[in-house]
C-alpha cells in the first residue's frame, strides 16, 4: 500500500487501456499538453557493492531527488509517482544466501525484505521519501522506462496528476548473466523447456533476425561497425553513462570485428552491459511547465506495440510489418511525418535490431534493407543524420532510458559534448525495447500547432 | 492430419547412456512436464509431434498457451499431430550458452525450424549431425526424438538426406 495524500492506496500496474496500441486513434488527445521538466540520474555501477546507499533503493532515491532539484519544484508539490517495480538485469538474490540486513535496515522497509535490494515498490519509495508529502497518484508502468513514460504522460493528460515523477531503476549482483537458477539445474519445467532447452542466450532471436536480414538484403555483420563505433563515441560523451564513468574505452571497427561471438552473428559488442543505475524524470502539465526552471520538452504522442509473434521468435517479415505499423501509430498520434524528425533515439540493446526500428520509421527516407548502407555515411552528432546520439545501451550500459534522457537534453540544448550540431533539435523519437513489442514517444521543443 | 488423444506414459528414468554421441551434442536438461505442456511431452515420448490447435479457428499455436491467441477461447484447444516435416528458416551459432549442461559443447548450432504443416509454427533444433555453422538454410528436415537428462524425449530435427 502506497501512502497517498495521508491515506493509503494500492499501487497497481496501469491498465492496458492506458497504452495507445491501435492504429487509427488519430492525434493523441493530450498532444503537447504534457512536458518533461526535470531529469535525475544516479551514478552507475557494474554491480551492487553491498552498501545501503548504492542499493537499488538508495540510488533510486538519489535519482528522484536530482530530478526534483533539476526541475526546481517543491517536493511537496509532486502529486504523482509512476515507476517499474521490477529492477533485475537478470540477477536474482540466490536462494539460501543470507539477506543483507544492514542495507535492509538502513531504510524504512516494507513486508518484503528484498524490496529496495532486488525489486522496488512504490511503498518503499514513499516510506523513504518524507519530502514527498503530496502524492495522490501512484501507478506501475511495468517493463521499462518506456512503459512508465506512457503511463505518466497519460496520467497527467487525463488530470490524474499534475506533477509526476517517473522512475526506472536496475540492480545487478555478482555472477554471470542468467547463468544461475534454473539454467544451472538438471531439469526445467515443461513450459519453459519449449524455448529454453536449446541453450539460446538472450540475443539469439535478434541474431536470427539479423542473419535473415543479411541473407535477404545481401548485407554483412561488419557493416554494423560504424554504428557500434558511433554509439560508443556518443556514450563516452554522456557523463551519466557507465562507460563514460568507469571505462572510457572506444570501440574501433577492428575491435568490433574481432570480438567473440555470443550467438553468431551477434557478438560481444552487439550486446549491452548489465549495470546498476536509476533515472527519474519529472513530468508536468504544459501550463505549469512554462513557469519552471528548465525549458519544457513537450510530449506529442506515446504509442505502443503489443504484437505477439506467431511462434518462438519473430521472423524478419513479422519484425518489418510491426515496425512499420508502430511508425504509423507514432506519426499519426503526434501529427508529424518522418520528415519532421530532427534525430532518432530508438532502442539498441541489442545493436543488431536498431536498424529494424529506424527502417520502420523511415528515418531519413530509409526503406527496409537500407540502414546498414546508411551506417556507412555520416551518422555522427555533428552531421545531418544523427543516429542514436545518446549512444544508447551500447554506449552507456543497459538502462533502456538513455535514449529518453538524451531526447530531453538535446531539445533543451543541454546535452553538452553530445549536443547535436548538424541539425536543429526540435522533434525526436525514442522508445523500445524490442522491435516487436515496445513503447515509443515523440518529444518536441514546442507543443505543436 | 487429425486430432489425437495422447496417452500418459511413464517417464524413463535418467540414464547417461541417452547421450547422443554420434554428433557430439551435449545432453539437454531434463524436462518436468507441467499441466499446460504435458500432452506435448507425452507425445514426444511416443515419438510423435503434436502441436496445440484451436478447433474453433483451426489454427495452430506454439508454444502452448491457456487460450487461443486468435479467438481467446480456452475450451477449444486440442492437440494435433504433425507430419514431422519442416524447413530450416535460419540459424545462429551459440558460443556463450546460459545452460550449464550445454556449455561444454559450445559452439553449437541452433536452427529455427518452420513446420510444413504451418510455416508460422517454429521449433528450435540443434540439428544433430550437421556441422557447426554449416547449415543449409531452406533445407528440408524431419523430426527425430532425443532423450534429455531425465529421460524425457524432446523433438529434434535432422536434415533430410540429399538436401545438403
Amino acid at each position: 500500500m502506497a501512502r497517498c495524500g495521508g491515506g493509503a492506496v494500492s499501487t497497481s500496474p496501469a491498465p492496458a487501456s492506458v497504452y495507445r496500441v491501435k492504429e487509427g486513434l488519430g492525434l493523441w488527445e493530450h498532444r503537447g499538453k504534457v512536458a518533461a521538466v526535470g531529469i535525475g540520474h544516479s551514478p552507475t555501477f557494474r554491480r551492487w557493492d553491498g552498501t545501503p546507499e548504492n542499493s537499488v533503493g538508495g540510488i533510486s532515491l538519489e535519482a528522484l531527488r536530482r530530478a526534483i532539484d533539476d526541475a526546481g519544484v517543491n517536493p511537496a508539490d509532486v502529486d504523482g509517482l509512476v515507476m517499474d517495480p521490477s529492477t533485475t538485469t537478470g540477477a536474482f538474490w540466490p536462494r539460501g544466501k543470507p539477506l543483507p540486513w544492514d542495507s535492509i535496515n538502513a531504510y524504512n522497509r516494507t513486508d518484503d525484505p528484498l524490496d529496495g535490494i532486488t525489486g522496488l515498490s512504490a511503498d518503499w519509495i514513499l516510506a523513504n521519501s518524507a519530502e514527498l508529502t503530496g502524492i495522490e497518484f501512484t501507478s506501475y508502468g511495468v517493463g521499462c522506462m518506456s512503459n512508465a513514460i506512457c503511463v505518466a504522460a497519460q496520467a497527467i493528460g487525463d488530470g490524474r496528476a499534475h506533477t509526476c515523477l517517473v522512475l526506472k531503476s536496475w540492480h545487478n549482483l555478482e555472477g554471470r548473466y542468467y547463468q544461475g537458477g534454473a539454467n544451472a539445474g538438471n531439469a526445467i519445467p515443461g513450459s519453459s523447456a519449449i524455448r529454453s532447452l536449446w541453450g539460446t542466450p538472450a540475443c539469439f532471436g535478434t541474431a536470427v533476425q539479423f542473419a535473415e536480414y543479411c541473407r535477404k538484403y545481401g548485407k554483412t555483420h561488419d557493416m554494423m561497425a560504424p554504428f557500434i563505433e558511433n554509439s560508443r563515441q556518443n556514450g563516452l560523451k554522456f557523463p551519466e553513462g557507465y562507460w563514460a564513468q568507469h571505462r572510457p574505452e572506444e570501440i574501433t571497427p577492428e575491435d568490433y570485428e574481432a570480438a567473440r561471438w555470443i550467438a553468431k552473428p551477434a557478438n560481444l559488442f552487439d550486446n549491452d552491459l548489465p549495470i546498476m543505475v536509476s533515472a527519474a524524470y519529472l513530468f508536468t502539465t504544459a501550463d505549469r511547465a512554462r513557469h519552471l526552471k528548465q525549458q519544457p520538452v513537450y510530449i506529442l504522442n506515446h504509442a505502443t506495440s503489443r504484437t505477439r509473434p506467431r511462434s518462438l521468435t519473430p521472423t524478419l517479415d513479422e519484425v518489418e510489418a510491426d515496425t512499420a505499423r508502430t511508425a504509423r501509430k507514432i506519426y499519426e498520434g503526434a501529427g508529424i511525418t518522418a520528415n519532421d524528425l530532427s534525430f532518432e533515439n530508438m532502442y539498441d540493446g541489442f545493436a543488431l535490431f536498431h536498424q529494424f526500428h529506424i527502417e520502420g520509421l523511415g528515418y531519413r527516407g530509409l526503406k527496409f534493407g537500407e540502414a546498414l548502407d546508411f551506417y556507412q555515411t555520416d551518422i555522427s552528432i555533428s552531421g545531418p543524420n544523427p543516429v542514436s546520439p545518446s549512444g544508447g545501451n551500447i554506449g552507456c550500459g543497459r538502462s533502456r532510458f538513455w535514449m529518453h534522457t538524451d531526447c530531453i537534453q538535446q531539445i533543451q540544448q543541454r546535452a553538452g559534448a553530445r549536443q547535436v550540431t548538424g541539425v536543429k533539435p526540435e522533434i525526436a523519437v525514442s522508445g523500445g525495447p524490442m522491435p516487436v513489442g515496445g513503447n515509443y514517444m515523440v518529444w518536441s521543443a514546442t507543443p505543436g500547432s | 492430419m487429425q486430432c489425437v488423444a495422447v496417452d500418459p506414459i511413464t517417464v524413463v528414468a535418467f540414464n547417461a547412456s541417452f547421450r547422443l554421441e554420434d554428433n557430439g551434442e551435449g545432453m539437454k536438461q531434463g524436462v518436468d512436464p507441467d499441466d499446460l505442456t504435458r500432452p506435448f511431452w507425452e507425445a514426444a515420448n511416443l515419438d510423435r509431434l503434436v502441436i496445440q490447435n484451436c478447433t474453433r479457428c483451426d489454427r495452430l499455436q506454439h508454444p502452448p498457451a491457456r487460450t487461443c491467441h486468435q479467438c481467446g477461447s480456452d475450451g477449444a484447444l486440442a492437440w494435433k499431430e504433425m507430419s514431422g516435416r519442416g524447413r530450416i528458416y535460419n540459424y545462429g551459432v551459440v558460443h556463450d550458452c546460459p545452460i550449464r549442461l550445454l556449455q561444454e559443447d559450445q559452439p553449437f548450432n541452433v536452427a529455427v525450424i518452420m513446420l510444413n504443416d504451418d510455416p508460422g509454427i517454429q521449433m528450435y533444433s540443434h540439428l544433430p549431425g550437421t556441422p557447426v555453422d554449416d547449415i543449409p538454410i531452406g533445407a528440408d528436415v524431419e523430426v527425430v526424438f532425443e532423450a534429455t537428462a531425465n529421460g524425457q524425449k524432446v523433438p529434434e530435427w535432422r536434415v533430410v538426406a540429399g538436401e545438403r
